[in-house]
């Protein structure tokens, strides 16, 4: 019998889980019996995004441990249960629960912890760190009645802290010590665009500032006073001074340790004792220690592939840079920012008016790029990197690389297409071009399925535009450049045919294709032509140069079932209706013997209308006051609801009214594809809000308002969008957001994968609808204003119309009905009868 | 073949444009049938041109053939199932998809602003 050999893990951080995913994929995965130590109360949660938490995501949402993962790969996990002590010589691990497991080989990924300056008064209540979910509970929790804020350190985790406590309502300040922020990763003059940029939100920066003293404050609950003298005054106080490795086992149990900290590990991860090895930001590399998930993930893969004898990986160190979002501001620092190489030059490009900062470090012959810092304008930051990374040849003038490109020259022969195919281009997931290239080859031809299968750009997404450029190039370089025609008639997009539309107000389909078309048009070009038209001009969609185009759903508005008859679905905003209207549903229902069911869009939906039936029975509907349900088109769907703060107890504001002013506001608008939305009165979450196109939950402050959200076939939680808005700006928001959307999106393409396939994403797509980047706001509301106040039921239109009820009679020459549709008896309703029953003449329903 | 043969359906001006209509051919007779009337009207001169076909979809077995929305595939004319949304040609009634699969056709006619579709009963003969 073979036995197992085992494998031990200490803390299943992000790191040490990464190593249990790699040692899952060996092909010898059953070799080995796995355990691993947790000390926190939950396993693997994705640090990076931690301020996401008091946006909304919730533990599960941030966790990193795949649905059963554990038990489908029996690895035993310890939670809430810290290792405490090790035998080296029994080769056994004992915690704190008093378990004591032993080991084959033990890897330590405890990471590391936040260094809390021995500050008088640093213990006290109110004084937090930044690290875990459990430090979130309780800074959100501190935070409620409290005003002021402070964050000890500036550094990049110090404001991303910041910004929590801005985004928590306090009054903000962040005081450090060092005479610049970012101090590590930015210059001078970067780290003077940064403070003035921060400032310029809200938030107090003072630089060259040591904290002497905490104790009660007179307004606040803390007095912090300085050795200048100066004083703050605080009600809740942060320690984000940098970290600190989390070595003491290896300390107390005698593996070798660096003179500042850190557990020295080898090449291949290994520490003083062979059998014991360090990952993640506890270990110390080459000297150093990488306070980067990046590099750690590096390190749990090089550990794996030794453990399991595969290969002869190793870990010899790994680049430091970084690009970040703080506080909206693009900051990113390369390689060598501080040109500390010798005989380094520098070139600097400083915009005061858009307050953006470039400086790049190049070598003494002007030939290599050794470094850069950008600061209020980051886009430049994927080909910089891969120039450093790849020993790329600079062009004569270097400082081409940071000056703006106004004659729309560009830099030739360094873009994407100069990198070799080693070069990596997202370095979270360690995608190389060369994977990218071989993904794209393999079919991945949108930028959505390309992130998908490659797992590039979907974490810190700072590789996002690199990846984009990267699929360009190889499409266009496999001739493979995918059509975007629409179709066979159109040499054009989607969006270049809304633009035409647009620009040169054609109004009709035919006028279309007469001008930038050619044939008689499909029912691909048909429909996406007449939904365009729609969403501009909102014109009545059976006028007789529309009616022809559309879908057969739109053209009798009704969707059609598996036998030819129509389905009735009436409007009822936010899911709210009297029992009056119920009743009048029913008794029609009765009338026409149709199967009735409750929707999963809280509204009710009649079946087995005949053509014939659908104008008498709208007739009906439409004096008892129902309007169309739009769900036979391509256009607003339901706004669902939650009871709200009407009789919820725990409701935090109106939902009901808010769904229904929304689905009464967008009701008629036509886009590229279905759009669902919802509105939850608090983060119990009962109308499901996070998988709507666009969703809105209520919060002690205002709405927090999510977008591209999608059930279905490919299931998208929806993106966090912007938080604790007034209702006005909530809808100005949505008013952009939507009429963005109609403009630019792909054919039947949900604003989930519109969204996924947008380069630069959700940054991007709040730069143009909060910031205004491209100038259109007011054009996407003045076009949404006019598609509100064009509304009409289109049922109520059709029926008042005698021409138009002509095309509900099924035969031209006929009063007869169409004999085919015949319906049989199921659990007192009735539904269509199948082939072979009609073959086999079964009992049907006599109507 | 004579004039007799030919049924008179409807005026043409009932006929939406660049779309299907559904009609009964042989109403009442064992030979009775649901066609889908197609009116194309030429780009340049307006003049009109009827295509005929079953209104019986053999993919889903239902009679929505003339609820689909026209179209041209290169230099063909065709229709688009609403429900499974295959092409057949309305020359030829052949399915684009699945050349095995094909729609019935009938001649019909335009004269004296009528629209004449030739009966089944003698198609049958
Ligand atoms: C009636 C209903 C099922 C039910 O009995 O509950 C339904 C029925 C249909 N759905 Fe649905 N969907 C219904 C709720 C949903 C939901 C749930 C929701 O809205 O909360 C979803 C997932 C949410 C979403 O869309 O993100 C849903 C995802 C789909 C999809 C997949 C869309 C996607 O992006 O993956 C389709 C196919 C499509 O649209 O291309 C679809 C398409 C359809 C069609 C139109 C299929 C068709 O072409 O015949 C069905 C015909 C409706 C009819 O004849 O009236 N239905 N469908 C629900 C009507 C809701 C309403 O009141 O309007
Ligand atoms: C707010 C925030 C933002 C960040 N942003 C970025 C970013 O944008 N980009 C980036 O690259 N990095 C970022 N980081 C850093 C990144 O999170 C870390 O590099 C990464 O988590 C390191 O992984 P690790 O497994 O080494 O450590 P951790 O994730 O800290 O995991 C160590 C685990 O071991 C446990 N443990 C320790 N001792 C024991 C013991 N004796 N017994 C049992 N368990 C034990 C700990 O409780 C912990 O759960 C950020 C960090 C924070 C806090
Ligand atoms: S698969 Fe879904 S959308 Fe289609 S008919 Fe069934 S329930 Fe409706
Ligand atoms: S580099 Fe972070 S996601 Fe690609």
């Amino acid at each position: 019998m073979s036995v197992k050999q085992k494998i031990l893990v200490i803390g299943n951080g992000m790191v040490g889980h990464k190593f249990l995913e790699a040692m899952t994929t060996h092909s010898d995965a059953d070799k080995f019996e796995i355990a691993t130590f947790c000390e926190e109360p939950r396993a693997a949660y994705d640090r990076v995004h931690l301020t996401d938490y008091f946006s909304g995501h919730s533990a599960e949402d941030l966790s990193l441990v795949e649905p059963d993962f554990f038990a489908q790969h029996n690895i035993r996990i310890l939670l809430n249960d810290k290792a405490v002590s090790i035998d080296r010589k029994a080769k056994t691990v004992t915690s704190e629960n008093g378990e004591t497991l032993s080991y084959d080989k033990l890897v330590l990924a405890t990471g590391s912890y936040p260094f809390v300056p021995p500050i008088p008064g640093h213990k006290r209540d109110n004084c937090f760190v930044y690290r875990t979910i459990e430090d979130m509970e309780a800074i959100r929790a501190s935070a409620q009645g409290s005003s002021v804020g402070v964050v000890i350190g500036g550094g990049l985790l110090g404001l991303e802290a910041a910004k929590a406590l801005k985004d928590l309502g306090l009054t903000t300040h962040v005081v450090e010590f060092a005479p610049r922020l970012m101090a590590v990763q930015v210059d001078d003059g970067g780290g003077a665009m940064l403070r003035q940029k921060i400032e310029d939100l809200g938030v107090q920066v003072h630089t060259g500032k040591n904290t002497q003293n905490i104790e009660d404050g007179d307004q606040h609950f803390h007095k912090m006073t300085f050795a200048d003298g100066d004083i703050i005054e605080t009600d809740v106080l942060l320690f984000s001074a940098g970290i600190r490795p989390q070595d003491t086992l290896a300390r107390e149990f005698g593996l070798e340790l660096g003179e500042r900290g850190g557990i020295v590990v080898n090449d291949h991860c290994q520490t003083s004792d062979p059998d014991i090895y360090a990952i993640g930001e506890c270990a110390l590399s080459g000297g150093r220690i990488y306070g980067l998930v990046a590099p750690g993930y590096r390190m749990a893969q090089v550990t794996a592939d030794h453990i399991s004898n595969t290969g002869d990986n190793t870990f010899t160190g790994a680049d430091m840079s970084t690009k970040l979002k703080l506080m909206g501001v693009d900051v990113a620092s390369i390689g060598d920012a501080h040109g500390n190489t010798p005989d380094a030059k520098v070139y600097t490009y400083v915009d005061g008016s858009t307050e953006v900062y470039k400086k790049i470090v190049v070598n003494s012959d002007n030939n290599r790029l050794l470094g850069a810092v950008l600061v209020g304008d980051a886009t430049d930051y994927g080909n910089l990197l891969q120039i450093v990374l790849n020993d790329i040849p600079l062009p004569e003038f270097p400082d081409a690389l940071i000056l703006p490109q106004r004659d729309g020259s560009g830099i030739t022969g360094l873009g994407v297409e100069a990198l070799p195919d080693g070069a990596q281009i997202c370095s979270c997931n360690d995608v190389s071009k060369g994977d990218l290239c071989q993904f794209i080859s393999d079919g991945a031809t949108t930028l959505g399925d390309l992130k998908a299968c490659s797992k590039a750009g979907t974490s810190c997404g700072g590789c996002n535009v690199l990846v984009g450029q990267v699929l360009n190039a190889e499409l266009e370089k496999m001739g493979l450049e995918v059509n975007t025609d629409l179709c066979e008639h159109f040499p054009y997009t989607r969006q270049d045919l809304y633009n035409l539309v647009r620009v040169e107000k054609i109004k009709s389909f035919f006028d279309l294709i007469e001008k930038h078309g050619s044939g008689r048009g499909c029912d691909i070009c048909k429909p996406t032509v007449a939904s365009i038209l729609a969403s501009c001009w909102n014109d009545y969609v059976l006028e007789p140069e529309h009616a022809g185009l559309q879908d057969t759903n739109d053209r009798y508005l009704g969707n059609m079932q598996k036998n030819g008859t129509y389905s009735i679905v009436p409007r009822i905003p936010g899911g709210e209706i009297t029992p009056e209207k119920l009743i009048v549903l029913g008794e029609v229902a009765k009338k026409y013997k149709l199967y009735s069911k409750i929707t999963g869009g809280q509204r009710i939906d009649l079946f087995g209308a005949r053509l014939e039936q659908l104008p008498e029975i709208w007739r009906l509907l439409i004096d008892a006051g129902f309007e169309t349900g739009h769900a036979y088109g391509k256009a607003l769907r339901t706004v669902k609801s939650c009871v709200g703060t009407s009789w919820c107890r725990y409701g935090q504001d109106d939902s009901v009214a808010l769904a229904l002013e929304v689905e009464n506001r967008y009701k008629g608008l036509r886009s590229p594809h279905k759009l669902k939305s919802a509105v939850s009165g608090c983060t119990r979450e009962c109308a499901e809000a996070q998988s709507k196109d666009f969703g809105i939950i209520a919060t002690e402050n205002g709405w927090n308002l999510y977008v591209g959200g999608n059930g279905g076939m490919r299931p998208r939680h929806a993106d966090l969008f912007a938080t604790d808005l007034d209702k006005e700006t909530l809808i100005k928001y949505i008013d952009r957001f939507l009429m963005f959307y109609v403009r630019t999106a792909d054919r039947l393409q949900r604003t989930s994968t519109w969204m996924d396939n947008m380069e630069g994403g959700l940054d991007y797509l709040r730069e143009v609808v909060i910031e205004d980047s491209l100038g259109i706001c007011e054009q996407l509301e003045a076009e949404m204003v006019e598609v509100i106040g064009s509304y009409q039921c289109e049922w109520k239109t059709t029926i008042e119309d005698e021409e138009k009820l002509r095309m509900f009679q099924p035969f031209i020459n006929s009063e007869k009905g169409d004999s085919n549709v015949v319906f049989v008896e199921e659990r007192g309703q009735i539904r269509p009868a199948t082939s072979d029953e009609k073959r086999q003449g079964i009992k049907v329903v006599s109507l | 073949m004579t004039d007799t043969q030919w049924i008179q359906i409807c005026q043409l001006e009932a006929l939406p444009i660049d779309a299907g209509t559904a009609a009964l051919l042989d109403e009442g007779k064992p030979t009775e049938e649901q066609i889908a009337l197609f009116r194309i009207t030429s780009t340049t001169q307006g003049e009109s041109t009827i295509f005929a076909v079953s209104n019986f979809d053999p993919f889903s077995e239902a009679n929505v053939i003339s609820r689909g929305i026209l179209c041209s595939i290169g230099d063909e004319l065709a229709v688009a199932s609403p429900i499974g949304k295959q092409h057949f040609c309305l020359n030829s009634g052949t399915c684009f998809e699945d050349e095995d699969v094909a729609l019935k056709t009938y001649p019909s006619k335009i004269a004296d602003g009528q629209v004449y579709v030739q009966s089944s009963e003698l198609i049958q003969e």
